[in-house]
Parts: structure tokens; C-alpha cells; sequence
């Protein structure tokens, strides 16, 4: 027999579909269909089952091989790097829940370690602009019951956010939008026609790179200013008429990615889409939401936010937090060789940074926290499986818009393996009986 | 359990009305017992020190999504004042905004021990209860706002006050709240489309009901429940010249009412920092003191409590679900703005303020607040607040005390202003001679916000069967003292007990404590329409399914469950 | 012919679902082991779609696969799916934001018909031991 488990949240992307339906056997310990999720969040549910699935802890050795160790071992090694570490990296905390992060930022902050998330390769940037200038916000569905403008600048949910335009911005009949995507009006802002370009209204194809540019002439624009012929690739009439597009709703709602955050302007594309969106309360209802990308680097950014003050790039080492983008980021911490020892849990830098600190990674003691092999594992000394958080272990989660989600536990994980939270725990006693505290 | 006896110490308790005579406190097992009970005590010598309860803050924003916005958004704010970890102090930053970990140890080093959080938007509940986890020592519970929810508004507009109460109650349960807080009224749902609700009168867009209309809805439903507290309400328009014929509006609206509650208190309605809605005048030119007017209502009226959101020339970080006001506010000072709408609740705006003494209009908000203590007859109705960060910082709670109790002090306050002449004459205060004694200042800060609180049966006061907090101070009423000696003496007890456990010994924290969540849990009768209106309301327009969103237990690791039955 | 274009990094719904389902896996490598370059490009670059090709900047190199933009025309500008074959090569400079430069670097394009595509552990393996070419 099987039983159905509803509104199960899914732990893929910021968006925290909350809906997602798990069909499971009778005891709990096989996973077999997935409703309602999109194709990635349905392959990361399908995928926790997999036959080839690591269960427990293994180790580099010297030719190169990998040997299964026993957690113990693991909680051993995981400990003595940390101690011994002048300056440990810990890393990630983006895939995984509130709950082992903040046993995550005890462990930091007795090892003297910098904490960072995954806001330092994604919205980072966005982080920094919001210090400088504010953010006007909102939650989503704010956006599904009121938003009639919608723009997605340097983004591309149809293929990062799959069920967004769904479930918030673009088709949702809510209170106040009962005509759905029929009442709205979507701009896409891009330098390629993407896939959601192509439900859209407008798409202005803007030069890569040169969006500070025309966020700028946007401001110029809602005044009625003069601006040159052509601003970034786009032609001066087609600026105005996206301007008074936005001025003529009722509630403009923009969202934005790494188009801006990741290209040259970094932050301060940022600090003018922010500045855009404050002008544009002038004349109507506007905010603006950052398409956050894994489903939790939001409540990793929060609970660092209330332990230590800041949101990412947390140096611990002289005993209290300092912050500085820049200097006491990940990438550049590797890439000036300042760190000398890595600890990565919820995330794959391995992938996802510049290859050059992915070497860094591979000439220093180092640990990998994750139930994938990645390259992150391929490059560390020793990986730790751990169960899947949202589907074999619940906790908090934060969505996009800092909402709190409780994730839920749809199935058992694999005989013997531990949870993110029960790793650390042990590794925390463990650094606490090496340190005699 | 420990036992422990604080001898001789100089005791002011509002509740066993002793007035600064010499009396012996006893502690067990978690509380205050007669001192025969004991057996064998830890003695406290506490000869020549000042010995209450400890402290009650009835309102500060110390955990939630803003309060984190003001974090994060924020990075200056830890410039400087970071302190390492040490022992079992966990690291603690933050000046304006301090971390969980330095909002519990700082309130505790002043002798506080209860601090409620004072706005709670309920789809961001959980965040709330995760702060206040990791807020160490104190007990503490959070007001989810009602007052710009959508059920509310269209239950009150047909003044359906059962039904509005049965979701009170529902919603109270499903975010874990204590009380019912109500702030710009409509004005903040009017936000939602960029526009506010500027007096009682102004109806809210769409929705049709007034601020009046919900502010009395409110008032009605919460007695109608009898919560241990009272309506908590942020009146509309606040800060702006002039406003308060709003303030006095909002306080009409209680008239007539009887409190109905079992826990003790005898006020209807709450407003809270009265300070930012005292202003005459019509501009920033001739902006005045009103605080005489607001006063001659509040004395007249025992129906009403209130908080002073005292001013204290700090730079800090303004902070309030009042989000058409913070607009308003970075339109004024330039500075950086974050505004968080919630869907179908309510919104909160976040900026940073300089109140510098430089500034007329800044130095007029300081004695406005003041003048309002100092004016007022009971002092078991108004309450010492700074409306934590708004008005100022918490840690500056000493510094007003000092204010109330020296007219010394307010001279030399009085003295650096740089436009003295003009606040003098816009205000009150200057030909206030009154000082405040400490017997009136335990009133203000622990036996009436307690009372206030429907939790008189817990805390506030030293009576035998209450919790056993306990704060001693070194400082000594009966010497001569310097008006500082008084703020110094305040920011730092020498010992503090939180449910007699020693938290606090010679001035350094000794216990990260075992803090406890209060929420009430109130019975009603089914209530079939209101749960079909929620679920209806759940599958259509919130974002979040039904049962997604109550806060399950596990957030409140010590919850401490205060029971209501409103049932017929 | 060597082609010069702008490289821009990002996500894919090929590239998320196959990241879940394992990195280690060949729907990874067929995900995210290619450029997409607009029919323009592939004219001047003189090659067959689906051929592999070098693509170079000043940071590093890597063997992808090139195929036809999916979400064009976007002449002068390449997209290679975010992971570990772009990152051999996208910009590493912060500029002390903290941000390395994922959108927005200059590439040569070149036929590299016989070179292999590694899988991502691979290719990993390979660079972090000085094995790449």
C-alpha cells in the first residue's frame, strides 16, 4: 500500500513551492511519484532514491582511491582540520536547513572560522547594494494578489525558477488580479530572447554587460528627461515606452538575477535597480525581489543575520565577526591562499566557482558535507553522505522573500545515515573536548 | 533547586508596596518564598544596594524579519562595539540592532527579565520564534498584528465580533502570540497600493472600514476573549506635526469599555510610544509639546495604559510595521530605506535616524517623552520604553531613568542642545521640577507593564509565589549620588536571578538561563464560517498552504502556554 | 576560423535536473559541457553543430561541446551552462566585491573536433593534477 503526503515542500530553488504532493510505500522507506513539482525538484526527489547512492563516509588515500570510512572517523577528522586550522573556510549552508546552520555558525564561531554561503557566487552582490541604499520589498504574494507590471531583469525563471510564473508573478488570479496574466504586463530585460522573453510583453535585448547603463536611463526616463538615442543596445523610444509601461500600473514588481549581480557593475547594478524601484514610488506602488537560488541561502544569510550581523562573508577568526566583500569572501580568501583549511556543507563549489579556487580547495585539508558525489567531493580529502533536508529530514527553510517554510520528512534516509544537524552536533562535542571547553 | 537569600538590601516593590526599607528576599526553587521557607540559602549580601524585581519591557522589536532587515542591511551598525567571545559568552555585536545573542546578555545586565517583542507579522512567525530561541535569558513572547489583516478588516466592517474573535484566537494559536497588536491601523493594507490611512476617519481603499471601525473592533473582540493583555495599538499618523488630535481620537475610541479579564489588568487599550503621536503645530517650524493634553486624557481616563518611546538622541535604526511612515521617513532624511509588504497581514518599513541634539525638532522629542512620565498621576499606567530602536536603543533605558530622576540631568541635557531657546519654548519640560523617585521607576518598569500584561501573577514584583527574578544594583538611595552614578548603576547590575537561577554575578553574565516562550492559547467555540473563510482564503490568495503555516512546537524549545477559555 | 565572443554562465532546466540526479553522470557532462553559440557564430567559426571545441580566455581553457543557441539569436555573445566546464575559464577577477566575473568574459572559440569532453569529476580530477592540456 502507499500513502500520499501533501504539502510537502520542495527544496530546490528559492521559490519553496510548498504544494508539492509525495506519493510513499506504506513504510515509509521508498519514495515513488511526485506531484506537482517542477522537472528539477521532481528529479531531486526521484533522484534520493537512487540505487547508487553513497551511504557512508569515505576517505582519500594516498593513490587516489577512495576507502569507506566510519562516521566516527569522519566526526574525527572533521574536527582535528577544524582545530587545527589557523583560519578554516566553512562553506555553503545554501541546501541544507536553519537547524544545522546554526549549529554550523557554533562550531565557526569556537574554530574561529570564516562562515560564508552561497550569496558569495549569486546575490552577494545584491546584499552589498542593499546596505548601501535599502530595499523596497515585498512578499509574493503581495506580488500574486496586487502586481500588474511585471519585470524580470537578468533573469530567466523558465529555466531557474520553473513554477514562479505559476505560482506568483505571471499567471495567479489573486485578489485584486482576477483577469490572471490577462491584467498584466511583463518586460523582460535580457541580452538573450530567453525562454521567458518569450511570455512576455516587451524584451528589450540589452547589450551584455551594459545594464547599469539602462537601469540609469530608466530613471532619466520616469522624469521625462532627455536620454542619447541608443542606451545600451536599445533605442531611446523603446526606453520610454518601458518606462511609462511601469508608470502606468498599479503595483510594479521587478525581479532580478544574475544578469546583474554577476556582470561588470556587480553591486552597483544592483544599487541602481534599487534605485529605479525607489523613483518609481513616486508615481505608483513598486518593489523589488531578488531571485534567490537555492532554497535555503536566504535563511543561511538570516540566521547568521541574528547571531552574528551580517548575511554572508562572516569572519570569525579574531574571535568576534567582521565583514568585508572583497576580503572575507570565499573566492578571494582561496585565491590569496588565506585560508588553510576547507569545510564544505550544502553546496558544490567544486562546480560552481572559478577553477582556480577549486585547486585551493584540492591542496588543503578539506571536507565535503553532501549526499552527491560532486566535484566538490572529488576534490576533498574526505565525504560526508547525509540525508536529503525537505525529504528525509524536515527543518526550516527560507524562501525568496524571507518567508519561513518548515520543510517536512516524506521518507526514512538510508539505514545509518545521519542528518546535517547530527553531523554537526558530534563534530561540536568533538571540538569542544579538543579545545577543553 | 538553589536556594538563596538577599539580605538586606534596600527593596522597592510596587507590589508588596515597600518603598525602599530594608527587607530580606528569599528564592526557591525557581520562586520567591517567604524567608522562613528556606533551609540552608546562598546568602546575597545586598546591604546598601537597590534591590526590585526584575525588569518588564512591554515593547521593543528584538526578534523578527525587520528587526533582521536592520541587521543586515545595516553593517555600520557593528562598527566598533563588537565583543569576543569569552567563557560562556557567545560573541555579541550591534549597537542599535544588537544580535539575539546581545539583546539577551544587555537586557539582562540591566536587571531585565522579561521582554516582549512587540510586532510579529504572522506569516513570518516562525522567523520570530527562531530569534527569540537564540535570545538567551529572557522570557519573552511576540504580538502578531492584526490591524491591517485582511480577515479582520472584513469581519469588523460588519462588526462581526465573534468572528473576528474566534480568528484572534485561531491565529493566536497558529503563530504562537500573545496578544493582539494593531498598528496604522488600515493605513498599512492602504500601503499595499502606496497610499495611507491619516486619521481614524480615512477609510481604508477597498475595504471600506476606518481605522476607528477596527481600532473599537479590536477592542471589543479582545474583551471579548478576556486576553491576559489589552489591545496594543500604534495609533495613525504618527510623527507628523499636529497628530495628536489623532492620538486623543484613537484613546475616545476605548470609552465606555470595561476591561474583562481574569489576569488582573484594568485597561482596555495599550498605546504604545505616545511620545511620536504628542505634536501641535502644523510643520517642522512650529511643531510643540502636547504632551500636557495627551496627559490630562491618560490621568483622567484609568481605562488606558501607556508607553513613552522615549527619544535619546542616538543614531539608531527606526523600525515599524508602519510602512507609509518609513517612506515618508527616508523621504525626509535621505537615508537607506527597506520596506517588507506582507500578503494579506500587514508591511514593515526599516531606516536609519540620527536624533542629534542639534536639531530642534530631535531635542523637542526628547522632552515630550519625558514630560509624558513626569506628568503622569499613576505610574502604574505608563511605561518606561525607548520603543526599541526607534526612538533609541534599549541599553539607554538607564539613561532615561536618570532623566526622570534628576532635574540635574535634564539641565545638562537642556544645556547641549544647540537650539535650547526654541525647545524650551515648544516644550514643557524645562519648568518640570518633579524628579521621579525609584519606588515610581520599579512602577514604570516592572509592576505596571507586568499588570499591563494580565502576567501580575508571575512577574513585576517580589511577593511570595511570584517568578523569582530578582535584580540587585549597586547603588544606594540613601547617599549621596551624582546624577550618572544612577545610569551607570542601572546598565550594569551587580546580580540578577531569572527564575532563581543566578544569571548575572558581580556584574558579568554567569548562565545563558533557560529562556521560556509565552503564547496564548485561547478556547472558543467552533467557529465553522471563520475556518471556512481561512481555508478559503488559504487556497486563493496566500502562497503558503493551511497547513504550512502554523508554527509547530519544536520553535519554542520552553514554551510557557497561557490559557484562556473564551467559550459561551 | 577562431572566433572571438562574449561568454555569459547560467542556468538550464537540462542543467538543473541532471545536476540532481547526479554530477557524476553523463545527462551532466551533455547538459552542461557545451557553448551555445548563435548561428552567426557557428557560421564565422566554420564548424558543424555538435562539434567540440576549445574555448580559451585568459584565465584557462576547456574542451565543450558547440551547439545552436536555444534561446537566440544573440550573435557575439556564448552561453556555457553554469559548473565546472565554464568555469575553467569564466573571469575569477572580484574586483574586491567578492563576486567573480560568472557573465561578461572575452573567449576564442576554436574546432577541437578530436579532444574529448571530461565529465565533471574528471575534468576536475584532471586540472587539480596539472593533466589538462
Amino acid at each position: 500500500m502507499t500513502k500520499t503526503v501533501t504539502d510537502v515542500i520542495c527544496p530546490f530553488c528559492g521559490t519553496l513551492c510548498d504544494d508539492l504532493e509525495v506519493v510513499v510505500s506504506a513504510d515509509n522507506k521508498e519514495l515513488l511519484e511526485v506531484y506537482n513539482a517542477c522537472a528539477i525538484g521532481a528529479e531531486k526527489f526521484l533522484h534520493s532514491q537512487a540505487k547508487d547512492r553513497l551511504t557512508r563516509p569515505r576517505m582519500r588515500q594516498e593513490d587516489g582511491s577512495w576507502k569507506e570510512i566510519s562516521y566516527d572517523e569522519a566526526i574525527e577528522y572533521t574536527a582535528k582540520i577544524l582545530t587545527d586550522a589557523r583560519k578554516p573556510l566553512m562553506y555553503g549552508w545554501s541546501s541544507t536547513n536553519c537547524e544545522a546552520q546554526a549549529v554550523g555558525s557554533e562550531i565557526g564561531e569556537l574554530v574561529g572560522a570564516v562562515m560564508d554561503n552561497t550569496a558569495t557566487v549569486c546575490h552577494g552582490t545584491s546584499l552589498i547594494a542593499v546596505q548601501d541604499i535599502g530595499i523596497p520589498s515585498c512578499t509574493l504574494g503581495e506580488v500574486k494578489n496586487r502586481a500588474d507590471r511585471i519585470l524580470f531583469w537578468g533573469c530567466n525563471p523558465a529555466h531557474a525558477h520553473p513554477r514562479h510564473m505559476s505560482r506568483y508573478s505571471i499567471f495567479p488570479r489573486g485578489f485584486f488580479t482576477g483577469k490572471g496574466h490577462k491584467g498584466r504586463k511583463v518586460i523582460v530585460i535580457d541580452p538573450r530572447p530567453t525562454d521567458t522573453a518569450n511570455v512576455a510583453d516587451v524584451h528589450l535585448q540589452v547589450e551584455q554587460g551594459r545594464d547599469y547603463e539602462l537601469l540609469n536611463a530608466f530613471r532619466v526616463a520616469f522624469k521625462g528627461e532627455q536620454l542619447p538615442d541608443v542606451v545600451a543596445g536599445i533605442p531611446k523610444e523603446k526606453i520610454y515606452e518601458a518606462a511609462d509601461l511601469l508608470k502606468s500600473g498599479r503595483f510594479v514588481i521587478i525581479f532580478f538575477g544574475m544578469g546583474v549581480t554577476q556582470s561588470l557593475g556587480k553591486n552597483h547594478n544592483i544599487d541602481e535597480a534599487i534605485a529605479v524601484t525607489r523613483d518609481l514610488n513616486e508615481y505608483t506602488k513598486a518593489a523589488i525581489m531578488p531571485m534567490r537560488g537555492h532554497y535555503n541561502v536566504t535563511g543561511s544569510g538570516q540566521v547568521w543575520g541574528w547571531l552574528f550581523g551580517f548575511p554572508y562573508a562572516v569572519d570569525l577568526s579574531r574571535g568576534f565577526a567582521r565583514y568585508n566583500p572583497g576580503e572575507t569572501t570565499s573566492n578571494d580568501l582561496l585565491r590569496r591562499d588565506e585560508v588553510d583549511a576547507v569545510f564544505v556543507l550544502g553546496s558544490d563549489p567544486g562546480a560552481h566557482f572559478p577553477f582556480s579556487s577549486v585547486k585551493k580547495i584540492y591542496n588543503l585539508p578539506s571536507v565535503a558535507i553532501d549526499p552527491h558525489e560532486t566535484p566538490t567531493t572529488e576534490v576533498c580529502k574526505v565525504h560526508v553522505p547525509v540525508a536529503f533536508v525537505g525529504v528525509e529530514v524536515g527543518g526550516c527553510a527560507y524562501r525568496m522573500d524571507n518567508v519561513p517554510i518548515e520543510t517536512r520528512k516524506v521518507v526514512e534516509p538510508p539505514e545509518g545515515m545521519m542528518t546535517d544537524e547530527e553531523f554537526l552536533r558530534h563534530v561540536l562535542a568533538r571540538v569542544k573536548e579538543i579545545q577543553g571547553v | 533547586m538553589a536556594e538563596y537569600l538577599i539580605k538586606n538590601g534596600f527593596v522597592f516593590d510596587p507590589v508588596l508596596g515597600i518603598k525602599g526599607d530594608k527587607a530580606d528576599i528569599a528564592i526557591k526553587d525557581g520562586k520567591i518564598v517567604e524567608t522562613t521557607a528556606l533551609g540552608s540559602p546562598k546568602v546575597i549580601d545586598a546591604a546598601g544596594k537597590t534591590v526590585m524585581a526584575g525588569g518588564v519591557d512591554i515593547h521593543a522589536h528584538v526578534a523578527g524579519p525587520k528587526v533582521n532587515i536592520g541587521r543586515n542591511f545595516r553593517p555600520e551598525d557593528k562598527l566598533f562595539g563588537y565583543k569576543a567571545r569569552s567563557g560562556i559568552e557567545r560573541m555579541q555585536g550591534g549597537f542599535s540592532v544588537p544580535t539575539t545573542i546581545r539583546t539577551g546578555y544587555n537586557y539582562a545586565r540591566m536587571g531585565y527579565t522579561t521582554v516582549m517583542e512587540a510586532a510579529m507579522p504572522p506569516l513570518y512567525a516562525r522567523h520570530t520564534h527562531e530569534e527569540m530561541r537564540d535570545t538567551p535569558i529572557l522570557d519573552q513572547g511576540a504580538y502578531p498584528v492584526f490591524g491591517n489583516n485582511w480577515f479582520v478588516l472584513e469581519y469588523l466592517k460588519n462588526h462581526e465580533i465573534e468572528n473576528a474573535a474566534a480568528y484572534i484566537a485561531w491565529l493566536l494559536r497558529a503563530t504562537k502570540g500573545y496578544a493582539v497588536k494593531v498598528v496604522n491601523p488600515g493605513g498599512t493594507e492602504a500601503w499595499g497600493w502606496g497610499l495611507n490611512c491619516e486619521n481614524v476617519h480615512d477609510p481604508v481603499p477597498y475595504f471600506d472600514i476606518t481605522p476607528a471601525q477596527i481600532v473599537k473592533g479590536l477592542i471589543e473582540a479582545n474583551e471579548h476573549l478576556g486576553l491576559p493583555h489589552s489591545m496594543h495599538v500604534h495609533a495613525n499618523n504618527l510623527g507628523n506635526p499636529g497628530n495628536y488630535t489623532t492620538t486623543l481620537d484613537t484613546f475616545k475610541l476605548s470609552e465606555g469599555i470595561k476591561p474583562n479579564s481574569k489576569f488582573g489588568r484594568d485597561q482596555v487599550m495599550h498605546h504604545t510610544h505616545v511620545q511620536f503621536h504628542s505634536y501641535g503645530g502644523d510643520s517642522w517650524v512650529n511643531v510643540e509639546s502636547k504632551a500636557k493634553e495627551i496627559m490630562d486624557y491618560v490621568n483622567s481616563h484609568e481605562n488606558i495604559t501607556i508607553d513613552m518611546g522615549q527619544v535619546t538622541l542616538d543614531e539608531t535604526t527606526t523600525m515599524t510595521a508602519d510602512g507609509p511612515f518609513e517612506h515618508h521617513l527616508t523621504e525626509l532624511n535621505h537615508l537607506k530605506w527597506a520596506n517588507a509588504d506582507v500578503e494579506l497581514e500587514t508591511g514593515s518599513g526599516v531606516v536609519p535616524y540620527v536624533y542629534s541634539p542639534n536639531i530642534k525638532v530631535c531635542a523637542i522629542q526628547w522632552a515630550i517623552g519625558l514630560e509624558l512620565a513626569l506628568f503622569a498621576k499613576d505610574p502604574m499606567r505608563i511605561f518606561i520604553t525607548t520603543d526599541h530602536p526607534n526612538a533609541g536603543p534599549f541599553i539607554r533605558y538607564p539613561r532615561v531613568i536618570k532623566w526622570l530622576m534628576s532635574t540635574e540631568a535634564r539641565e545638562q541635557q537642556f544645556d547641549a542642545f544647540k537650539h535650547k531657546d526654541k525647545v524650551i519654548e515648544a516644550t514643557n519640560l524645562a519648568g518640570i521640577d518633579r524628579e521621579l523617585n525609584l519606588y515610581e521607576i520599579a512602577q514604570m518598569t516592572r509592576a505596571g507593564p507586568a499588570k499591563a500584561l494580565g502576567l501580575a501573577h508571575m512577574y513585576g514584583g517580589l511577593a511570595p509565589g511570584l517568578e523569582a527574578d530578582v535584580a540587585i544594583y549597586d547603588f544606594n538611595p540613601n547617599e549621596p549620588y551624582a546624577p550618572d552614578d544612577i545610569e551607570t548603576a542601572f546598565l550594569n547590575a551587580e546580580h540578577l536571578f531569572k527564575t532563581g537561577v543566578q544569571v548575572v554575578r558581580d556584574h558579568n553574565i554567569a548562565s545563558n538561563g533557560n529562556k521560556r516562550t509565552l503564547w496564548v492559547n485561547a478556547k472558543v467555540d467552533e467557529n465553522p464560517q471563520v475556518m471556512r473563510d481561512v481555508k478559503e482564503k488559504f487556497l486563493r490568495y496566500y502562497t503558503v498552504t493551511l497547513n504550512n503555516y502554523e508554527v509547530t512546537g519544536h520553535y519554542l524549545p520552553n514554551p510557557y502556554v497561557i490559557e484562556v477559555d473564551a467559550t459561551e | 576560423m577562431a572566433i572571438r565572443v562574449n561568454l555569459i554562465t547560467g542556468r538550464t532546466i537540462q542543467q538543473g535536473v541532471s545536476m540532481e540526479a547526479g554530477k557524476e553522470k553523463p545527462a551532466y557532462t551533455a547538459a552542461c559541457g557545451i557553448i551555445e553559440l548563435d548561428p552567426a557564430d557557428f557560421k564565422k567559426l566554420g564548424a558543424f553543430r555538435n562539434t567540440n571545441v576549445r574555448v580559451t580566455s585568459d584565465h584557462g581553457s576547456v574542451i565543450v561541446k558547440a551547439v545552436e543557441a536555444t534561446q537566440g539569436p544573440h550573435p557575439g555573445v556564448a552561453y556555457i551552462p553554469m559548473g565546472p566546464w565554464a568555469n575553467m575559464v569564466v573571469n575569477p577577477n572580484t574586483y574586491s566585491t567578492g563576486m567573480p566575473t560568472f557573465k561578461g568574459t572575452p573567449v576564442t572559440v576554436e574546432v577541437a573536433k578530436s579532444e574529448p569532453v571530461f565529465s565533471s569529476l574528471e575534468l576536475v580530477r584532471k586540472g587539480c593534477r596539472g593533466e589538462l592540456a
